[in-house]
Protein backbone atom coordinates (compact mmCIF):
# COMPACT_ATOMS: atom_id res chain seq x y z
CA UNK A 1 0.00 0.00 0.00
CA UNK A 2 1.52 3.31 -0.74
CA UNK A 3 0.21 6.80 0.80
CA UNK A 4 -0.46 9.39 -1.50
CA UNK A 5 1.47 12.89 -1.17
CA UNK A 6 -0.70 15.40 -2.98
CA UNK A 7 0.85 18.91 -4.22
CA UNK A 8 -2.11 20.68 -6.14
CA UNK A 9 -0.32 22.73 -7.85
CA UNK A 10 0.99 22.80 -11.96
CA UNK A 11 4.75 23.33 -13.22
CA UNK A 12 6.45 21.67 -10.37
CA UNK A 13 9.75 22.01 -11.82
CA UNK A 14 13.35 20.59 -11.18
CA UNK A 15 14.58 23.22 -9.35
CA UNK A 16 11.77 22.91 -6.22
CA UNK A 17 12.29 19.07 -6.90
CA UNK A 18 16.05 19.78 -6.42
CA UNK A 19 18.28 23.01 -6.20
CA UNK A 20 20.75 23.70 -8.40
CA UNK A 21 22.96 24.27 -5.49
CA UNK A 22 22.93 20.10 -4.88
CA UNK A 23 24.12 18.92 -8.04
CA UNK A 24 27.33 19.25 -6.89
CA UNK A 25 26.94 15.78 -6.17
CA UNK A 26 25.18 12.64 -8.15
CA UNK A 27 24.64 10.45 -5.26
CA UNK A 28 21.53 8.98 -5.19
CA UNK A 29 21.01 9.25 -1.33
CA UNK A 30 22.71 12.71 -1.12
CA UNK A 31 20.42 14.45 -3.21
CA UNK A 32 17.38 12.03 -1.66
CA UNK A 33 17.56 14.02 1.19
CA UNK A 34 17.04 17.43 -0.51
CA UNK A 35 14.36 15.76 -2.21
CA UNK A 36 11.45 18.18 -3.38
CA UNK A 37 13.16 20.93 -0.96
CA UNK A 38 11.85 24.04 -3.22
CA UNK A 39 8.58 22.74 -2.33
CA UNK A 40 8.07 21.56 0.65
CA UNK A 41 10.94 20.95 3.27
CA UNK A 42 8.92 18.38 5.55
CA UNK A 43 8.80 16.25 2.16
CA UNK A 44 11.87 13.66 3.29
CA UNK A 45 10.59 13.27 6.59
CA UNK A 46 7.51 12.39 6.10
CA UNK A 47 7.66 10.27 2.91
CA UNK A 48 8.06 6.35 3.40
CA UNK A 49 8.62 3.85 1.00
CA UNK A 50 6.86 2.89 -1.88
CA UNK A 51 4.36 6.32 -1.53
CA UNK A 52 3.70 8.05 -4.15
CA UNK A 53 3.56 12.01 -5.33
CA UNK A 54 0.23 13.12 -6.82
CA UNK A 55 0.48 16.38 -8.38
CA UNK A 56 -1.17 18.45 -11.69
CA UNK A 57 0.43 19.54 -14.79
CA UNK A 58 3.42 20.05 -16.59
CA UNK A 59 5.84 17.84 -13.50
CA UNK A 60 9.33 18.11 -13.89
CA UNK A 61 9.71 21.13 -16.35
CA UNK A 62 12.99 23.21 -16.43
CA UNK A 63 16.40 21.43 -16.48
CA UNK A 64 17.77 18.18 -18.01
CA UNK A 65 18.98 17.14 -14.67
CA UNK A 66 18.90 13.68 -13.56
CA UNK A 67 19.21 14.27 -10.49
CA UNK A 68 15.47 15.16 -10.08
CA UNK A 69 14.46 11.60 -11.28
CA UNK A 70 17.05 10.20 -8.57
CA UNK A 71 15.94 12.22 -5.61
CA UNK A 72 12.78 11.17 -5.97
CA UNK A 73 13.69 7.68 -6.60
CA UNK A 74 16.28 7.90 -3.51
CA UNK A 75 13.81 8.86 -1.34
CA UNK A 76 12.13 5.46 -2.11
CA UNK A 77 8.95 7.16 -3.61
CA UNK A 78 7.12 4.28 -5.84
CA UNK A 79 6.08 6.89 -9.01
CA UNK A 80 4.55 10.00 -9.33
CA UNK A 81 1.15 10.70 -10.68
CA UNK A 82 0.57 13.59 -12.94
CA UNK A 83 -1.71 14.89 -15.25
CA UNK A 84 0.98 15.82 -17.76
CA UNK A 85 4.86 15.55 -17.14
CA UNK A 86 7.80 17.51 -18.94
CA UNK A 87 9.28 16.37 -21.78
CA UNK A 88 12.71 15.76 -20.35
CA UNK A 89 11.86 14.61 -16.97
CA UNK A 90 9.91 11.89 -18.30
CA UNK A 91 12.08 10.55 -20.98
CA UNK A 92 14.84 10.68 -17.96
CA UNK A 93 12.61 8.81 -15.85
CA UNK A 94 12.30 5.87 -18.54
CA UNK A 95 15.41 5.64 -19.13
CA UNK A 96 16.28 4.87 -15.20
CA UNK A 97 13.66 2.36 -15.43
CA UNK A 98 11.54 4.36 -13.28
CA UNK A 99 7.51 4.17 -14.02
CA UNK A 100 5.60 7.60 -14.39
CA UNK A 101 1.39 7.23 -14.40
CA UNK A 102 0.35 10.26 -16.29
CA UNK A 103 -3.84 10.78 -15.36
CA UNK A 104 -6.00 13.10 -16.45
CA UNK A 105 -8.44 11.83 -13.75
CA UNK A 106 -6.25 11.04 -10.75
CA UNK A 107 -5.08 14.23 -9.40
CA UNK A 108 -8.03 16.06 -8.12
CA UNK A 109 -9.87 12.68 -7.08
CA UNK A 110 -6.93 11.62 -4.77
CA UNK A 111 -6.53 13.32 -1.67
CA UNK A 112 -3.16 13.88 0.47
CA UNK A 113 -3.11 10.83 2.77
CA UNK A 114 -4.96 8.80 0.67
CA UNK A 115 -3.80 4.76 0.53
CA UNK A 116 -3.47 3.86 -2.76
CA UNK A 117 -2.85 0.00 -4.63
CA UNK A 118 -1.41 0.24 -8.86
CA UNK A 119 -1.80 -2.07 -10.47
CA UNK A 120 0.57 -1.02 -13.66
CA UNK A 121 0.17 -4.02 -15.66
CA UNK A 122 -3.86 -3.61 -16.18
CA UNK A 123 -3.44 0.45 -15.93
CA UNK A 124 -5.26 0.68 -12.44
CA UNK A 125 -4.95 2.91 -9.43
CA UNK A 126 -7.39 1.24 -6.29
CA UNK A 127 -7.66 4.45 -3.86
CA UNK A 128 -8.25 2.55 -0.85
CA UNK A 129 -9.35 5.51 1.36
CA UNK A 130 -11.93 7.00 -1.10
CA UNK A 131 -12.80 3.67 -3.08
CA UNK A 132 -12.31 5.29 -6.02
CA UNK A 133 -10.98 3.39 -9.08
CA UNK A 134 -8.73 5.46 -11.42
CA UNK A 135 -7.55 3.60 -14.57
CA UNK A 136 -4.68 4.91 -17.00
CA UNK A 137 -2.30 4.46 -19.81
CA UNK A 138 0.10 1.66 -19.40
CA UNK A 139 3.38 2.77 -20.85
CA UNK A 140 3.68 2.04 -24.71
CA UNK A 141 5.26 -0.64 -25.46
CA UNK A 142 8.68 0.47 -26.63
CA UNK A 143 9.16 2.54 -23.35
CA UNK A 144 7.82 -0.54 -20.99
CA UNK A 145 10.67 -2.37 -23.49
CA UNK A 146 13.38 -0.18 -21.56
CA UNK A 147 11.81 -0.24 -17.92
CA UNK A 148 11.55 -3.97 -17.94
CA UNK A 149 15.66 -4.23 -19.57
CA UNK A 150 16.25 -1.95 -15.90
CA UNK A 151 17.03 1.53 -17.85
CA UNK A 152 18.43 2.60 -21.60
CA UNK A 153 21.68 1.35 -20.92
CA UNK A 154 21.18 -2.06 -19.88
CA UNK A 155 18.66 -1.66 -22.99
CA UNK A 156 21.45 -0.48 -25.76
CA UNK A 157 23.70 -3.33 -24.51
CA UNK A 158 21.25 -5.70 -25.31
CA UNK A 159 21.73 -4.44 -28.81
CA UNK A 160 25.63 -3.82 -28.56
CA UNK B 1 2.19 16.18 -47.39
CA UNK B 2 4.59 18.32 -46.81
CA UNK B 3 7.08 18.47 -43.96
CA UNK B 4 8.64 20.62 -41.64
CA UNK B 5 12.46 21.33 -41.43
CA UNK B 6 12.37 19.47 -38.08
CA UNK B 7 11.25 16.56 -39.86
CA UNK B 8 13.70 16.77 -42.66
CA UNK B 9 16.41 16.85 -40.30
CA UNK B 10 15.24 13.93 -38.36
CA UNK B 11 14.36 11.97 -41.58
CA UNK B 12 17.81 12.59 -42.70
CA UNK B 13 19.45 11.85 -39.37
CA UNK B 14 17.33 8.11 -39.33
CA UNK B 15 18.05 7.10 -43.07
CA UNK B 16 14.60 7.51 -43.94
CA UNK B 17 12.67 9.27 -46.82
CA UNK B 18 10.42 10.90 -44.83
CA UNK B 19 9.31 11.19 -40.89
CA UNK B 20 6.21 12.52 -39.75
CA UNK B 21 4.95 13.73 -36.52
CA UNK B 22 4.60 11.27 -33.54
CA UNK B 23 6.95 8.85 -35.65
CA UNK B 24 9.61 6.78 -33.48
CA UNK B 25 13.13 7.46 -35.07
CA UNK B 26 16.73 6.17 -34.12
CA UNK B 27 18.72 9.23 -35.25
CA UNK B 28 22.10 9.39 -35.90
CA UNK B 29 24.09 12.12 -33.34
CA UNK B 30 25.93 14.71 -35.29
CA UNK B 31 27.44 16.77 -32.09
CA UNK B 32 27.02 15.73 -27.73
CA UNK B 33 27.62 18.98 -25.81
CA UNK B 34 28.90 18.02 -22.34
CA UNK B 35 29.10 19.86 -19.34
CA UNK B 36 29.98 19.50 -15.61
CA UNK B 37 27.11 18.45 -13.78
CA UNK B 38 25.19 16.31 -15.88
CA UNK B 39 28.26 14.62 -17.78
CA UNK B 40 29.71 13.21 -15.23
CA UNK B 41 27.52 11.23 -13.81
CA UNK B 42 26.93 9.62 -17.42
CA UNK B 43 30.17 8.93 -17.20
CA UNK B 44 29.78 7.08 -14.22
CA UNK B 45 27.47 4.92 -15.87
CA UNK B 46 29.18 4.05 -18.64
CA UNK B 47 31.97 2.85 -16.61
CA UNK B 48 29.63 0.77 -14.58
CA UNK B 49 27.87 -1.34 -17.10
CA UNK B 50 31.23 -1.95 -18.52
CA UNK B 51 30.92 0.04 -22.09
CA UNK B 52 33.37 3.07 -21.28
CA UNK B 53 33.78 3.92 -24.74
CA UNK B 54 33.13 7.25 -27.15
CA UNK B 55 31.72 6.75 -30.49
CA UNK B 56 33.35 9.30 -32.09
CA UNK B 57 35.95 11.24 -30.17
CA UNK B 58 35.78 14.40 -33.22
CA UNK B 59 31.81 14.60 -32.38
CA UNK B 60 31.97 15.24 -28.56
CA UNK B 61 32.07 19.67 -26.82
CA UNK B 62 32.95 19.09 -23.61
CA UNK B 63 33.46 22.36 -21.07
CA UNK B 64 32.36 22.74 -17.62
CA UNK B 65 30.88 26.03 -17.34
CA UNK B 66 27.71 25.55 -14.42
CA UNK B 67 30.63 25.63 -11.61
CA UNK B 68 33.11 26.98 -13.34
CA UNK B 69 36.00 27.77 -11.86
CA UNK B 70 34.77 25.09 -9.34
CA UNK B 71 33.51 26.87 -6.62
CA UNK B 72 33.42 23.90 -3.53
CA UNK B 73 35.40 20.72 -3.06
CA UNK B 74 32.08 18.95 -4.62
CA UNK B 75 32.02 20.30 -7.67
CA UNK B 76 35.88 20.13 -8.32
CA UNK B 77 35.67 16.54 -8.16
CA UNK B 78 32.85 16.76 -10.80
CA UNK B 79 35.49 18.52 -12.99
CA UNK B 80 37.98 16.30 -11.83
CA UNK B 81 35.85 13.40 -13.22
CA UNK B 82 35.15 14.85 -16.84
CA UNK B 83 39.08 16.25 -16.76
CA UNK B 84 39.79 12.38 -16.57
CA UNK B 85 37.53 11.15 -18.90
CA UNK B 86 38.45 13.55 -22.01
CA UNK B 87 41.67 13.08 -21.29
CA UNK B 88 41.09 9.39 -21.36
CA UNK B 89 39.53 9.22 -24.58
CA UNK B 90 41.28 12.09 -26.06
CA UNK B 91 38.11 14.27 -26.51
CA UNK B 92 39.24 16.21 -29.67
CA UNK B 93 37.54 19.41 -28.31
CA UNK B 94 38.12 19.89 -24.92
CA UNK B 95 37.62 23.56 -23.56
CA UNK B 96 39.76 23.75 -20.08
CA UNK B 97 39.69 25.96 -17.66
CA UNK B 98 40.57 29.60 -19.77
CA UNK B 99 39.15 28.14 -22.45
CA UNK B 100 36.02 27.12 -20.94
CA UNK B 101 32.66 29.16 -21.45
CA UNK B 102 28.88 28.69 -20.92
CA UNK B 103 28.76 26.18 -23.00
CA UNK B 104 24.93 27.30 -25.25
CA UNK B 105 27.57 30.44 -26.41
CA UNK B 106 30.70 28.81 -26.78
CA UNK B 107 29.80 26.01 -29.12
CA UNK B 108 28.30 27.99 -32.26
CA UNK B 109 31.26 30.73 -31.25
CA UNK B 110 33.84 27.79 -31.72
CA UNK B 111 32.11 26.54 -35.05
CA UNK B 112 30.88 23.56 -33.33
CA UNK B 113 26.95 24.25 -34.96
CA UNK B 114 26.41 23.22 -38.31
CA UNK B 115 22.94 23.70 -40.30
CA UNK B 116 20.86 20.42 -40.74
CA UNK B 117 22.65 18.39 -37.99
CA UNK B 118 20.98 16.62 -35.29
CA UNK B 119 22.72 17.78 -31.89
CA UNK B 120 21.87 16.86 -28.09
CA UNK B 121 23.74 17.89 -25.11
CA UNK B 122 22.99 17.21 -21.05
CA UNK B 123 21.51 20.52 -20.66
CA UNK B 124 17.81 21.64 -21.18
CA UNK B 125 18.95 24.86 -23.18
CA UNK B 126 20.75 23.01 -25.69
CA UNK B 127 17.71 23.92 -27.55
CA UNK B 128 19.87 27.12 -28.21
CA UNK B 129 21.16 25.90 -31.80
CA UNK B 130 18.39 25.80 -33.40
CA UNK B 131 18.76 29.04 -34.48
CA UNK B 132 21.10 28.04 -36.93
CA UNK B 133 18.56 25.70 -39.08
CA UNK B 134 19.72 22.36 -36.73
CA UNK B 135 17.76 20.18 -34.55
CA UNK B 136 18.68 20.67 -31.38
CA UNK B 137 17.46 19.35 -28.03
CA UNK B 138 18.40 18.63 -24.53
CA UNK B 139 18.81 15.12 -22.47
CA UNK B 140 19.29 13.79 -19.22
CA UNK B 141 22.77 11.75 -18.00
CA UNK B 142 21.20 8.19 -19.35
CA UNK B 143 20.66 9.91 -22.35
CA UNK B 144 23.79 11.52 -22.75
CA UNK B 145 25.57 8.20 -22.01
CA UNK B 146 23.90 6.12 -24.46
CA UNK B 147 24.50 8.71 -27.09
CA UNK B 148 28.39 9.17 -26.11
CA UNK B 149 28.75 5.16 -26.27
CA UNK B 150 26.69 4.64 -29.34
CA UNK B 151 26.29 8.07 -31.43
CA UNK B 152 22.58 7.24 -31.44
CA UNK B 153 19.29 8.11 -30.06
CA UNK B 154 15.69 7.50 -30.32
CA UNK B 155 13.11 10.35 -31.35
CA UNK B 156 9.85 10.80 -31.36
CA UNK B 157 9.74 13.21 -34.41
CA UNK B 158 7.29 16.06 -32.58
CA UNK B 159 4.81 18.08 -33.99
CA UNK B 160 5.66 21.33 -34.46
CA UNK B 161 4.11 25.20 -33.75
CA UNK B 162 4.92 27.93 -35.96
CA UNK B 163 5.70 31.25 -34.91
CA UNK B 164 5.20 33.88 -37.39
CA UNK B 165 7.38 37.29 -36.12
CA UNK B 166 6.48 40.26 -38.02
CA UNK B 167 7.30 44.49 -37.76
CA UNK B 168 10.30 46.13 -36.80
CA UNK B 169 10.79 45.80 -32.73
CA UNK B 170 10.95 49.54 -31.57
CA UNK B 171 14.24 51.15 -30.09
CA UNK B 172 14.66 49.19 -26.79
CA UNK B 173 12.76 46.05 -27.52
CA UNK B 174 15.12 43.42 -28.41
CA UNK B 175 14.83 39.33 -28.96
CA UNK B 176 14.55 38.85 -25.11
CA UNK B 177 11.54 40.86 -25.33
CA UNK B 178 9.74 38.86 -28.10
CA UNK B 179 10.43 35.22 -26.46
CA UNK B 180 9.48 36.79 -23.21
CA UNK B 181 5.77 37.92 -25.43
CA UNK B 182 5.84 34.85 -26.96
CA UNK B 183 5.74 32.51 -23.83
CA UNK B 184 3.35 34.87 -21.86
CA UNK B 185 1.24 34.21 -24.48
CA UNK B 186 1.43 30.26 -25.47
CA UNK B 187 2.46 29.58 -21.70
CA UNK B 188 5.28 27.24 -19.86
CA UNK B 189 3.43 24.24 -21.40
CA UNK B 190 2.20 26.02 -24.76
CA UNK B 191 5.03 24.05 -26.86
CA UNK B 192 5.33 20.63 -24.53
CA UNK B 193 6.79 17.62 -26.95
CA UNK B 194 6.54 20.43 -29.54
CA UNK B 195 8.67 21.84 -31.96
CA UNK B 196 8.64 25.11 -31.86
CA UNK B 197 9.57 26.94 -35.52
CA UNK B 198 10.11 31.06 -35.94
CA UNK B 199 9.44 32.46 -39.07
CA UNK B 200 8.62 36.01 -40.17
CA UNK B 201 9.51 38.99 -41.50
CA UNK B 202 11.19 40.13 -37.90
CA UNK B 203 14.06 37.46 -38.02
CA UNK B 204 15.75 39.41 -41.11
CA UNK B 205 16.49 42.43 -38.48
CA UNK B 206 18.03 39.66 -35.86
CA UNK B 207 20.98 38.69 -35.64
CA UNK B 208 22.49 35.33 -34.95
CA UNK B 209 23.36 36.30 -31.47
CA UNK B 210 19.67 37.78 -31.02
CA UNK B 211 17.64 34.66 -32.46
CA UNK B 212 19.75 32.32 -30.19
CA UNK B 213 18.26 34.26 -27.10
CA UNK B 214 15.32 33.02 -28.68
CA UNK B 215 15.57 29.41 -29.24
CA UNK B 216 17.59 29.12 -25.90
CA UNK B 217 14.27 30.07 -24.59
CA UNK B 218 11.56 27.47 -26.30
CA UNK B 219 12.16 25.11 -23.53
CA UNK B 220 10.48 27.37 -21.03
CA UNK B 221 7.47 26.77 -23.35
CA UNK B 222 7.89 23.35 -22.60
CA UNK B 223 9.59 22.68 -26.76
CA UNK B 224 11.72 19.63 -27.59
CA UNK B 225 13.32 22.16 -30.02
CA UNK B 226 13.12 25.48 -30.96
CA UNK B 227 14.25 26.16 -35.05
CA UNK B 228 14.96 28.89 -37.34
CA UNK B 229 15.10 28.76 -41.10
CA UNK B 230 18.73 29.66 -43.10
CA UNK B 231 19.46 33.18 -44.38
CA UNK B 232 21.96 35.14 -45.03
CA UNK B 233 22.43 36.12 -41.65
CA UNK B 234 23.02 32.17 -40.98
CA UNK B 235 25.16 31.98 -43.85
CA UNK B 236 27.24 34.77 -42.50
CA UNK B 237 27.87 33.69 -39.34
CA UNK B 238 28.60 30.22 -40.24
CA UNK B 239 31.53 31.80 -42.40
CA UNK B 240 33.31 33.35 -39.73
CA UNK B 241 32.78 31.21 -37.32
CA UNK B 242 33.20 27.28 -38.38
CA UNK B 243 36.77 25.92 -38.70
CA UNK B 244 37.36 22.17 -39.57
CA UNK B 245 34.41 21.10 -40.97
CA UNK B 246 32.80 23.80 -43.36
CA UNK B 247 29.96 21.91 -45.07
CA UNK B 248 26.79 21.64 -44.22
CA UNK B 249 23.36 20.82 -45.65
CA UNK B 250 20.32 23.54 -45.56
CA UNK B 251 16.87 22.28 -45.25
CA UNK B 252 13.86 24.38 -45.26
CA UNK B 253 10.09 23.76 -44.33
CA UNK B 254 8.17 22.25 -47.16
CA UNK B 255 5.15 25.52 -47.85
CA UNK B 256 2.37 22.49 -47.05
CA UNK B 257 4.39 21.22 -44.26
CA UNK B 258 1.62 20.59 -41.45
CA UNK B 259 1.73 22.47 -38.25
CA UNK B 260 -0.58 21.79 -35.29
CA UNK B 261 -1.16 25.62 -34.96
CA UNK B 262 0.39 29.24 -36.20
CA UNK B 263 0.77 31.69 -33.73
CA UNK B 264 1.73 35.61 -35.36
CA UNK B 265 2.95 38.05 -33.79
CA UNK B 266 3.19 41.86 -34.09
CA UNK B 267 6.74 42.66 -32.73
CA UNK B 268 6.06 46.50 -33.66
CA UNK B 269 3.73 47.19 -31.11
CA UNK B 270 5.84 45.28 -28.25
CA UNK B 271 7.24 46.89 -25.27
CA UNK B 272 10.20 45.53 -23.56
CA UNK B 273 8.70 43.00 -21.39
CA UNK B 274 9.61 41.52 -17.31
CA UNK B 275 9.11 38.00 -16.40
CA UNK B 276 7.17 38.45 -12.75
CA UNK B 277 8.09 35.59 -10.31
CA UNK B 278 7.99 32.57 -10.53
CA UNK B 279 7.27 30.99 -14.27
CA UNK B 280 9.07 32.50 -17.20
CA UNK B 281 5.25 32.86 -18.81
CA UNK B 282 4.82 35.93 -16.29
CA UNK B 283 5.78 38.87 -18.96
CA UNK B 284 4.12 41.83 -18.93
CA UNK B 285 5.14 44.96 -20.20
CA UNK B 286 7.44 46.84 -18.24
CA UNK B 287 5.28 49.80 -17.90
CA UNK B 288 2.97 47.23 -15.67
CA UNK B 289 5.22 46.71 -13.44
CA UNK B 290 8.27 49.66 -13.15
CA UNK B 291 9.23 51.12 -9.92
CA UNK B 292 9.21 47.41 -8.45
CA UNK B 293 12.49 47.82 -6.16
CA UNK B 294 15.17 44.97 -7.01
CA UNK B 295 18.56 44.25 -4.92
CA UNK B 296 20.65 43.13 -7.39
CA UNK B 297 20.92 42.99 -11.74
CA UNK B 298 23.00 39.88 -13.22
CA UNK B 299 23.96 40.03 -16.85
CA UNK B 300 24.98 37.16 -18.26
CA UNK B 301 23.65 33.44 -19.19
CA UNK B 302 23.36 31.49 -21.88
CA UNK B 303 20.36 33.51 -22.77
CA UNK B 304 22.18 37.03 -22.85
CA UNK B 305 25.78 36.91 -21.60
CA UNK B 306 27.27 37.78 -25.55
CA UNK B 307 28.92 40.77 -26.96
CA UNK B 308 25.80 41.99 -28.13
CA UNK B 309 23.75 41.79 -24.83
CA UNK B 310 27.25 43.42 -23.26
CA UNK B 311 27.54 46.75 -25.66
CA UNK B 312 23.53 47.64 -24.84
CA UNK B 313 23.93 47.10 -21.31
CA UNK B 314 27.45 49.04 -21.67
CA UNK B 315 25.55 52.09 -23.33
CA UNK B 316 23.04 52.28 -20.46
CA UNK B 317 25.14 52.12 -17.97
CA UNK B 318 27.88 54.70 -19.46
CA UNK B 319 28.76 57.83 -17.08
CA UNK B 320 26.24 56.00 -14.54
CA UNK B 321 26.76 54.49 -11.07
CA UNK B 322 24.48 51.26 -10.73
CA UNK B 323 22.72 52.01 -7.15
CA UNK B 324 22.20 47.87 -6.39
CA UNK B 325 24.45 44.98 -6.97
CA UNK B 326 25.30 44.43 -10.56
CA UNK B 327 26.94 41.81 -12.07
CA UNK B 328 28.18 41.16 -15.48
CA UNK B 329 29.29 37.79 -16.66
CA UNK B 330 30.52 37.15 -20.35
CA UNK B 331 29.15 33.84 -21.09
CA UNK B 332 32.84 32.88 -23.24
CA UNK B 333 36.55 33.97 -23.11
CA UNK B 334 35.92 35.48 -26.48
CA UNK B 335 33.63 37.52 -25.07
CA UNK B 336 35.15 38.20 -22.20
CA UNK B 337 38.35 39.55 -24.05
CA UNK B 338 36.02 41.39 -26.64
CA UNK B 339 34.00 43.51 -24.23
CA UNK B 340 37.86 44.49 -22.60
CA UNK B 341 38.94 45.47 -25.97
CA UNK B 342 36.22 47.57 -26.60
CA UNK B 343 36.12 49.04 -23.34
CA UNK B 344 32.86 48.01 -21.94
CA UNK B 345 35.22 46.78 -18.80
CA UNK B 346 35.61 50.72 -18.05
CA UNK B 347 32.38 51.36 -18.05
CA UNK B 348 31.14 48.37 -15.68
CA UNK B 349 34.03 49.09 -13.59
CA UNK B 350 33.17 53.04 -13.10
CA UNK B 351 29.40 52.22 -12.63
CA UNK B 352 30.08 49.82 -9.94
CA UNK B 353 30.08 46.39 -11.54
CA UNK B 354 31.67 43.15 -10.64
CA UNK B 355 32.65 41.60 -13.73
CA UNK B 356 33.25 37.61 -13.29
CA UNK B 357 34.59 34.95 -15.88
CA UNK B 358 32.90 33.24 -17.64
CA UNK B 359 30.29 30.68 -15.95
CA UNK B 360 26.61 29.79 -15.25
CA UNK B 361 27.33 30.81 -11.81
CA UNK B 362 24.12 32.16 -10.10
CA UNK B 363 21.98 31.73 -13.06
CA UNK B 364 21.05 28.38 -11.21
CA UNK B 365 22.08 29.77 -7.94
CA UNK B 366 25.25 28.21 -7.94
CA UNK B 367 27.68 30.33 -7.02
CA UNK B 368 28.86 34.57 -8.18
CA UNK B 369 25.76 36.33 -6.99
CA UNK B 370 23.23 33.84 -5.42
CA UNK B 371 20.67 35.34 -3.56
CA UNK B 372 19.63 35.85 0.06
CA UNK B 373 15.67 35.11 1.73
CA UNK B 374 13.53 38.08 0.25
CA UNK B 375 16.13 39.51 -2.21
CA UNK B 376 14.93 40.65 -5.61
CA UNK B 377 17.07 39.99 -8.93
CA UNK B 378 16.50 41.64 -12.47
CA UNK B 379 17.74 39.26 -14.27
CA UNK B 380 18.98 38.39 -17.91
CA UNK B 381 18.89 34.14 -17.90
CA UNK B 382 16.01 32.28 -18.81
CA UNK B 383 14.44 30.96 -15.66
CA UNK B 384 12.34 32.55 -12.98
CA UNK B 385 11.28 29.18 -10.89
CA UNK B 386 11.29 29.09 -7.19
CA UNK B 387 14.42 29.34 -5.52
CA UNK B 388 16.49 29.16 -8.98
CA UNK B 389 19.37 32.02 -8.02
CA UNK B 390 19.33 31.21 -4.12
CA UNK B 391 16.72 31.28 -0.78
CA UNK B 392 13.09 29.56 -2.26
CA UNK B 393 12.16 33.35 -0.68
CA UNK B 394 13.99 35.05 -2.85
CA UNK B 395 12.39 36.37 -6.45
CA UNK B 396 13.91 36.64 -10.16
CA UNK B 397 12.44 39.13 -12.77
CA UNK B 398 13.64 37.59 -16.00
CA UNK B 399 14.62 40.89 -18.64
CA UNK B 400 16.21 41.80 -21.25
CA UNK B 401 19.94 43.07 -20.78
CA UNK B 402 18.90 46.99 -21.42
CA UNK B 403 15.87 46.65 -19.13
CA UNK B 404 18.11 44.88 -16.30
CA UNK B 405 20.66 48.14 -17.12
CA UNK B 406 18.06 50.45 -16.78
CA UNK B 407 17.22 48.76 -13.52
CA UNK B 408 20.39 48.19 -12.07
CA UNK B 409 20.96 52.29 -12.84
CA UNK B 410 17.70 53.01 -10.80
CA UNK B 411 17.84 50.18 -8.04
CA UNK B 412 13.78 49.50 -9.52
CA UNK B 413 12.40 48.07 -12.92
CA UNK B 414 13.09 50.75 -14.88
CA UNK B 415 12.07 51.10 -18.94
CA UNK B 416 15.19 51.09 -21.12
CA UNK B 417 13.90 53.38 -23.51
CA UNK B 418 14.46 56.52 -21.46
CA UNK B 419 18.05 55.77 -21.79
CA UNK B 420 18.05 54.95 -25.48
Amino acid sequence: MSKAHVYNRDHINTDEIIPARYLNTDDEQELAEHCMEGLDKDFVSKVAEGDVIVAGEDFGCGSSREHAVWAIRGAKVGTVIAKSFARIFYRNAINCGFYLIESADGPGQINDGDELEIDYKTGLIKDKTTGIDITFNPLPDFALGIINDGGLLEHIKKKM
Amino acid sequence: MGMTITEKILAKAAGKESVGAGELVDAKIDIIMCHDVTTPPAISMLVEKGIDKVFDRAKIVVTPDHFQPAKDVKSAELHKRLDEWARRHDIKYYYKLGRAGVCHALLPEQGHIRPGEVIVGGDSHTCTYGAFAAFSTGIGSTDLAAAIATGELWFKAPASIKLVLNGSPAPGVYSKDVILAVIARIGVDGALYKALEFAGSTLSEMSMEARMTMTNMAIEAGAKNGIIGFDDITKQYLDEHLKDKKDYTIFESDSDAEYERIEEFDCSTMEPMVALPHLPSGGVPVSQCSGGAMDQAYIGSCTNGRIEDLRVAAKILEGKEAAIRTIVVPATPSIWKQAKDEGLFDIFYSAGCVIAAPTCGACLGGFMGVLAAGEKCISTTNRNFVGRMGHPESEVYLASPATAAASAVEGKITDPRKYI
